[in-house]
């Protein structure tokens, strides 16, 4: 938990977020990731508290990442980043929503989720991530009007790399099986096979 | 799966679509200057009046030209890449303008946002590469930055600086109707059919 919160307090600072939000990379695939990372972190912290309350509304974990996917969709919005720069009202909710609306319930469902969804989600998140990262090498106009065009393919280029080292991570756990330790003792295979 | 489940996850894709439908103004426009496009078209924004120096020198008020429509491209002088293009549909605009044998009713504008460099002489080199009039069309830049950033925002123009002396913009030609208020935005290309729509 208390990692959570320090990672967010960074991400808040002014110029922290200025910094982040001074390319598209930084705001798109490095800041918005790091503040659901943050509420993720705090959730996993006080689950024990809360999860059990929403546990059955959450059962399986589906509702859980319904939510973490209709928010996380909102914000990969070019219309989003532009607005939230332009706004302080919607750069306000960006910092709240993403811990609570991508972070908490993504962390709070991805446990109870069966292998087979999480194998789903993670092959949505690569193919998406490939896609994405293709089009926005290849748009011929700026997606966002607050960025550069040259920051736009780097966006790119950065969304194909992320596709690809979730690839080979994912083979690498498929194939030599997860570090042990790294998720609970009973599991001795990856939870995405 | 629990029937609370089911119904949380229902809910869930109920209220995601509707968020999803209101910041994409119904699934039409993901991006900025897609959704500035509908705006204007749906809902005519009105233009701040600014003072206009044109490639003569001569001083006019944007609003001294209401009574016409204008078409309006915003560019600077120096620019390498998009403002070609906007000035290459100018022309072709201009010139089926000017083969009207009454006068035509539409005014076609050419605003500079560089007046560090776009000093009245560069204009008038510019003009006069183009052919450009200084009637039916006009190339001007605006004295003062205050105005001159009012019309770019009213406009939905954001210019930034490219890092190596130049800018980066999103290029567009805008409609002004006869009462000063913006009612279209059409694509760089467009110029020529645009005056064509409007019976020029």
């Amino acid at each position: 938990m208390i990692p959570g919160l320090l990672l967010y307090v960074v991400l808040v600072m002014p110029p922290v977020a200025a910094r982040l939000e001074g390319s598209m990379v930084g705001h798109m695939l490095v800041q918005i990731p790091l503040l659901a990372l943050a509420g993720g972190l705090v959730a996993r912290g006080v689950v024990d508290g809360r999860g059990a309350v929403l546990a059955g509304f959450n059962a399986g974990g589906f509702p859980g990442l319904l939510v973490a996917a209709f928010a996380a969709a909102v914000w990969m919005l070019p219309r989003m980043l532009d607005a939230a720069l332009r706004s302080p009202l919607i750069e306000a909710t960006k910092f709240t929503s993403v811990p609570l609306l991508v972070g908490v319930p993504l962390a709070l469902s991805w446990p109870l989720l069966p292998p087979v969804a999480r194998a789903f989600v993670g092959a949505n998140l690569i193919s998406h991530a490939a896609v994405l990262g293709w089009l926005y090498t290849v748009a011929p106009n700026r997606l966002c009007t607050r960025y550069l065009f040259d920051q736009q393919a780097t966006v790119g280029v950065a969304l194909l790399v992320v596709a690809m080292a979730l690839l080979v991570g994912w083979g690498w756990v498929a194939i030599a099986g997860a570090p042990i330790g790294f998720w609970s003792r009973d599991r001795t295979h990856s939870p995405l096979s | 799966m629990k029937l609370r489940a089911v119904f949380a996850a229902i809910a869930v894709v109920s209220t995601g679509l509707a968020v999803l439908a209101a910041v994409t103004d119904g699934f039409r426009a993901t991006t900025s200057e897609a959704a500035w496009r509908l705006a204007v078209g749906e809902r005519p924004q009105p233009l701040p009046d600014a003072t206009l120096i044109d490639q003569s020198g001569r001083s006019l008020r944007l609003s001294a030209l209401r009574g016409r429509r204008v078409l309006i491209e915003f560019f600077y002088t120096s620019c390498p890449a998009i403002c070609g293009l906007l000035a290459s549909q100018f022309q072709a605009g201009f010139e089926r303008l000017i083969s009207q044998s009454e006068g035509p009713e539409i005014l076609l504008l050419s605003v500079s946002f560089d007046p560090e460099r776009d000093t009245v002489t560069e204009l008038a080199d510019y003009a006069a590469r183009l052919g450009a009039d200084g009637q039916i069309w006009r190339v001007a830049r605006v004295n003062d930055p205050i105005e001159l950033r009012r019309l770019l925002d009213a406009s939905g123009v954001v210019v930034l600086p490219d890092g190596a002396g130049g800018f980066v913009h999103n290029a567009a030609i805008y409609l002004v109707d006869a009462e000063g208020r913006l009612t279209r935005v059409y694509d760089p290309e467009a110029a020529e059919r645009a005056v064509a729509e409007l019976g020029g």
